[in-house]
């Protein structure tokens, strides 16, 4: 049962599934950071739309260069994101060189302003 | 579940932790990123020199010809270096020259750096060429101040300083034209181009 919920994760069909509870219902508090939204949670993905969050756009180098990672683990992460809807890729070539430009969605800004919104109810429950 | 968490003394220190180091890490990344600029420090600070070169030139020039022509090449040296250090650090971020915001930055720029040829050529036309270093340092600093509205805040900085600059050169004796011109041109450029060099990715 487990396997066919965190295929949909990956796919982006459900990224909301541990979709935190801080804002709509401010009294309960958030069971552990295991609730986040996991597709942003990573390290890579959540640097990615952080510094997307900033820039109307930055291309695959500025992001591979802002966040010290390989090309393909940038690839594997970025394209998680663009699945999942969160952020876009515009592919274009400029003197037969190919170039990735990466913007975020309103959908991916909104994952992280509800990703800060748990991390800050998380804090704000724990220090209750 | 939750209850019993709450009531875990162990507990809340470690998340409250994990939590911080998360916006901590959301904090840095946005910084970093939000520290790209299409601006060149360098190219500001080749600018620099060659405007204090300038400035000493003109400075020995007999004729108000000779000081606006010297000047003239150095408006031309410095927009083509400007031009190459805008190229090359674009192509080293991987930034698309004409689809980015390199793009945009001279593209905002242009205006106001059109308006101050049009007014240079009119002023020399009526021989005041005392108010010129006045107009290009607050025209210049406008250029700078609308082209770097959307980059890192020590643009806009510059373009405010050039621009007051500019303003006291106006309220000073012409004579005073190329140390204001040296102080601008040359001191500004050279000061804020070593810092954005350093900080913003060359």
């Amino acid at each position: 049962m487990a396997e066919p919920s965190r295929k949909r994760r990956i796919e982006g069909g459900d990224v909301h599934r541990d979709r935190p509870r801080g804002k709509s219902d401010p009294t309960a508090p958030p069971e552990s950071l295991a609730a986040l939204d996991r597709l942003i949670h990573e390290r890579v993905r959540l640097g990615i739309v952080s510094a997307l969050a900033v820039n109307d756009s930055l291309t695959f180098q500025e992001l591979k260069d802002l966040l010290g990672v390989t090309d393909g683990n940038l690839s594997v992460h970025a394209r998680r994101l663009e699945e999942a809807g969160y952020i876009a890729c515009k592919k274009t070539f400029a003197l037969r060189v190919p170039r990735s430009e990466y913007r975020l969605t309103p959908e991916g800004r909104r994952a992280l302003e509800r990703h800060l919104e748990h991390l800050a109810a998380v804090i704000r429950w724990a220090r209750s | 579940m939750s209850r019993a968490r709450r009531s875990d003394p162990a507990e809340s220190p470690v998340l409250e932790d994990r939590a911080q180091e998360h916006l901590r890490f959301i904090r840095s990344a946005m910084e970093r990123a939000g520290s790209f600029t299409a601006v060149p420090g360098w190219g500001g600070v080749a600018m620099g020199i060659t405007a204090l070169a300038a400035a000493w030139l003109a400075s020995r020039a007999v004729t108000p010809e000779a000081w606006l022509s010297t000047w003239l090449v150095e408006s031309v040296v410095a927009f083509l270096i400007g031009c190459a250090a805008i190229r090359v650090k674009a192509a080293r971020s991987g930034t698309p020259l004409f689809d980015g915001s390199a793009r945009r930055f001279a593209l905002t720029l242009a205006p106001p750096i059109a308006a101050g040829a049009i007014a240079t050529v009119a002023l020399a036309r009526q021989g005041q060429t005392g108010i010129l270093p006045g107009l290009w340092l607050l025209l210049y600093g406008a250029a700078v101040v609308t082209g770097g509205a959307a980059s890192v805040r020590v643009v806009p900085l510059l373009g405010v300083s050039l621009m007051a600059l500019g303003a006291a050169a106006l309220a000073a004796p012409a004579g005073w034209g190329d140390a204001f011109l040296a102080a601008g041109f040359g001191g500004l450029q050279i000061g804020f181009g070593v810092y954005i060099a350093r900080r913003h990715g060359g």
